[in-house]
């Protein structure tokens, strides 16, 4: 058993109350610091692991641990403070009539008051560069903003893993690397589920492929989306234009 | 898109009315409210001195009174029928413009309609002077259940949002062709409302999501927007008064 694991997926299973069967045993480690993606085609459970990573949706067998923890309902407090999730649609994110107030959601649920949640929320927006933006409402920013504020909300409860479901999905180019870099500038354990795979290659050295419920393999991305056979068994594919070679 | 601005209600300017607490322009609003609408509508006098006050609010707050003249119109639904009054009003008659209108109807209808548009052009000058979360924090400030409050935010917040989803099911509509001209033609419509509401239904599920991954436990976060004594005091002038306006009306009856 390793002490830098961030988060373990253990056998993992999950059914839904209708008896559809999601996830058949998914195991995985993530390290402490490190980027790993979370590759697969649509229907391979991605969005079912995501909530099972900080217990939204509770195993039906197998377990989730994060750092020490495990994901258990007596531990749900602390779990949600150490996992971060930035959702796919930032409207369902932000909800809050105000960007500051919306920031300020999570870590005051944490229990943070006063000048120490001012801070928070500052820091949060600085990091995602959105400091001018604290007053306004979110249905007034551009969608690359949004999704910024959506990190940024994730951010102030000051997380051990941040887990982002399709960061990249409707942002211009322009938004895209902006977010990548901001991605990139944070020192915090990354979780990306993503389909968008030069992405994965940017920002992840790792990744894992998920497929029917189940790992179907991990390992370095750049192997993986340069392995015709992985790619093409787990309906992977490379932009028009784009070839990896080792 | 979906990144309108759509509430052009509030203006976005810097006045001492911007600066005040919310729960102070608030309630001071609705204090005057009350007191325009006890003052007898026979002391044509008493309106004219209420009206003085929202003009002298609006001159402070720095609110330009073509902007609150265009914002009445909302009233218009609302007073229409005031106008049927003088005609289908009872008892004595008079000759107004070749018209033979009901003397009591004519009353009736200038008191709801003076009454009406003070009234609204003082809630206009408060919301052209408050942004509308402020406006949240007011009502919270204001002791209004935390949860009725949080719903109002969800529905300022998702408005915009349900609104573009509509729009973009009725170009998606249109683009196929559909341009209803007849009740029966409108089944698609209905599918559609059908739709959106499943939609929006899916979208609450995701919020709720959204709100529990960051420790949501059932209670929304409460507002700090302390209100000082004479911030109270000064926005309370306005209602006060309008209440004296009011009282000398009645004893001057």
């Amino acid at each position: 058993m390793s002490h830098h694991n961030a988060l373990r997926v253990e056998g993992l299973h999950h059914t839904y109350p209708d008896g559809r069967a999601a996830l058949h045993g998914v195991d995985f480690a993530v390290e402490a610091g490190e980027r790993v993606a979370i590759l697969g085609p649509n229907g391979a459970g991605k969005t079912t692991l995501v909530l099972h990573l900080n217990g939204i949706l509770q195993p039906s067998a197998g377990r989730v641990t994060v750092g020490d923890l495990v994901v258990e309902k007596a531990n749900l407090r602390e779990i949600r403070r150490r996992v971060g999730i930035v959702f796919q649609d930032p409207d369902d994110q932000l909800f809050m009539p105000t960007v500051r107030e919306d920031v300020a959601f999570g870590p005051h649920n944490l229990g943070l008051r006063g000048d120490e949640l001012d801070h928070r929320v500052q820091d949060a927006l600085a990091a995602v560069g959105m400091t001018d933006s604290a007053d306004r409402a979110p249905h007034h920013l551009s969608f690359g903003e949004r999704r910024r504020v959506a990190v940024a909300t994730v951010l102030a409860m000051d997380p051990e893993v941040l887990v982002l479901d399709e960061p990249s999905s409707n942002l211009d180019p322009a938004a895209r690397r902006e977010l990548a870099e901001i991605l990139l500038s944070l020192p915090v354990t990354t979780v990306l589920v993503t389909h968008d795979l030069p992405y994965a290659l940017q920002l992840c050295s790792r990744s894992i492929v998920l497929n029917g419920g189940r790992v179907a393999t991990e390992g370095p991305t750049r192997d993986i989306l340069a392995d015709e056979a992985v790619m093409e068994a787990n309906r992977l594919e490379l932009p028009f234009g784009f070839s990896l070679t080792h | 898109m979906g990144a309108g601005h759509h509430h052009q209600i509030y203006r976005a300017t810097d006045g001492p009315l911007h600066r005040l607490a919310p729960q102070c322009k608030l309630a001071a609003t609705v204090l005057f409210v009350l007191a325009v609408v006890s003052t007898p509508r026979e002391q044509v006098w008493a309106f004219v001195a209420e009206g003085a006050l929202v003009v002298l609010a609006a001159a402070v707050g720095r609110v330009p009174l073509v902007f609150v003249a265009r914002r009445l119109v909302i009233e218009l639904p609302f007073i229409a029928f005031a106008f049927l009054l003088p005609f289908f009003g009872e008892g004595r008659r008079v000759d107004v413009l070749g018209l033979h209108l009901s003397h009591a109807g004519l009353w009736a209808a200038f008191n709801i309609v003076v009454k009406g548009t003070i009234g609204v052009a003082a809630t206009v000058v408060m919301a052209a002077t408050t942004p509308i979360p402020q406006i949240l924090t007011g009502l919270e400030k204001l002791r209004m259940p935390r949860l009725l409050v949080a719903m109002m935010g969800f529905m300022i917040r998702y408005g915009d949002v349900v609104t573009d989803e509509m729009r973009r099911m009725r170009v998606a509509r249109e683009s196929r062709g559909y341009n209803p001209r007849w009740i029966w033609q409108a089944r698609a419509l209905a599918q559609s409302a059908g739709s959106l509401f499943v939609r929006s239904y899916e979208r609450g599920e995701r919020v709720y999501l959204a709100m529990e991954s960051r420790g949501y436990e059932g209670s929304m976060p409460a507002r700090d927007y302390e209100a000082s004594r004479s911030a109270w005091l000064l926005s309370l002038t306005l209602p006060l008064l309008a209440a004296v306006v009011s009282c000398v009306a009645w004893m001057s009856r």
